[in-house]
């Protein structure tokens, strides 16, 4: 069933990682959507409706049922659309590995930190973290491109979304957290997600998301000082 | 499957355990389930779990499957023949999914709050969002049952385990606070429903007494004291 424009509606922000997962699994879907773009600091009267426990994006509305929460939101792609490819594998061993690393990303901090020393102690965390995936992504992919094999899967999308954020952190914070020499195998990995077709365009800019960091930054330090 | 091809390293005062002793229990598979000691981790559960070293973990063969709901998941796909524990429909398994996140990421810790507790305030304020947690989940059970005795419809299902397995720790905490969490007229639907819960055959004897949570929080509270 092809979902006609009007029938589907994603609740979003562009920069927002967990957004992008949704995007990312409708466009690997080929399913066309309305994409209604929520204002940064306020919530709209559609979003407060459909998500009145959390209050946050993303929420697909489908019909008029809505969804929340981005992993489940996937899930439910993958779910309703089975003509497309699977997103999440088809071994249950295999689908509780996913879901267990999908977890693992989404618990972990992953952000920087101000100051010399908690930045350090924010890097080797987000190194430690790296390390794991790397390990995880040998024993997913099994030599293949991505951790869903020859095809982006639920772990690519829950780990590749932040890859722009991940980005905007090395500049941000003059660090690297994608190392050739000890994550090859993620390095390999960020370059094919970045180009594949359905992930194209949908990840912001690194630039941009820098542009956005410091400008929270700013708008931040002024709240305080106020 | 042998007895000895599943084993699950928990302990039973562990609602996380009880979640996959209840799932294997609704499929009516065999396990061998070597308690651990509590307080301490067996070398088996750290080579098993190393990123977490945490329990429950069901160990399959030779594979570790960690993280209790996605243990229940891994159950409810791999042995299909007995009754399903996530719905069948998209949108209901989405329902079924959310509401079990909302339990482990926003009541449980309020409930684990309310037990820690030392001041009447911090009490009240645990309470009120107890409270508030369980209104939400009254509300889920009315839409997710469709007026069936279980979250699950006429059988336990996913949010059954994910809410049920916490019902001994739901009412330890109401003994500890002197509290009432589930209230008929409040709640009258989860009162029910944790009736029938407990009173399954795939529940009975896998939640510990709430007398013997009690006895061990305040043992676990001396002990936290001591040290």
């Amino acid at each position: 069933m092809a979902g006609a424009s009007s029938d589907l509606k994603l609740l979003g922000a562009g920069p927002s990682p967990y957004v992008n997962r949704v995007q990312i699994a409708l466009n690997l879907k080929a399913i066309n959507y309305e994409f209604l773009e929520e204002k940064f600091g306020s919530k709209s009267e559609l979003l407060l409706k459909s998500n009145p426990v959390h209050k946050k994006i993303p929420v697909l509305i489908h019909g008029d049922k809505p969804i929340c929460e981005s992993l489940i939101i996937v899930q439910y792609i993958d779910e309703v659309w089975t003509s497309g490819p699977s997103i999440l594998p088809s071994d249950p061993y295999d689908r509780a590995l996913h879901r267990f690393w999908a977890a693992y990303i989404d618990d972990k901090d992953l952000r920087t930190a101000e100051g010399e020393k908690a930045k350090q102690l924010a890097v080797e965390r987000i190194a430690e973290g790296m390390a794991l995936l790397e390990d995880a992504l040998g024993k997913c992919g099994k030599g293949k491109p991505f951790f869903g094999g020859d095809n982006v899967g639920y772990l690519d999308i829950a780990f590749g979304s932040s890859l722009g954020w991940l980005r905007a952190t090395e500049k941000l914070a003059g660090v690297t957290l994608f190392n050739e020499a000890k994550t090859p195998g993620l390095v390999a990995w960020a370059d094919a997600f970045s180009s594949h077709e359905a992930v194209k365009g949908v990840i912001p800019e690194t630039d941009k998301l820098v542009e956005l960091a410091k400008m929270f930054k700013a708008r931040a330090q002024s709240q305080s000082a106020n | 499957m042998a007895a000895t091809d599943v084993k699950l390293l928990g302990v039973g005062p562990s609602p996380y355990v009880n979640r996959v002793q209840i799932a294997l229990n609704l499929k009516s598979v065999n396990y061998e389930f070597p308690e651990q000691t509590m307080g301490s981790k067996s070398e088996l559960v750290l080579k098993s779990n190393p990123v977490h070293k945490k329990i429950p973990v069901l160990i399959h063969g030779d594979k570790p499957i960690c993280e209790s709901l996605i243990i229940v998941q891994y159950i409810d796909e791999f042995w299909t023949s007995g009754p399903s524990i996530l719905p069948s429909d998209p949108y209901d398994r989405a329902l079924h999914r959310f509401w079990a996140a909302y339990i482990d990421d926003k009541l449980s810790p309020v409930m684990r709050e309310l037990r820690m507790a030392e001041t009447e305030e911090a009490k009240q304020v645990a309470l009120d969002r107890s409270s508030e947690g369980l209104a939400l989940l009254e509300e889920a059970f009315t839409e997710c049952s469709k007026g069936k005795s279980f979250f699950g419809g006429d059988n336990i299902g996913y949010v059954d385990i994910a809410f049920g397995s916490s019902l001994g720790w739901v009412r330890a905490s109401e003994k500890l606070a002197g509290v009432t969490l589930l209230d008929q007229a409040k709640t009258p639907g989860l009162v029910s429903w944790a009736h029938n819960f407990s009173s399954h055959q795939a529940v009975k004897g896998v939640i510990p007494e709430t007398d013997k949570l009690v006895e061990l929080f305040k043992m676990f509270q001396a002990k936290a004291k001591a040290n």
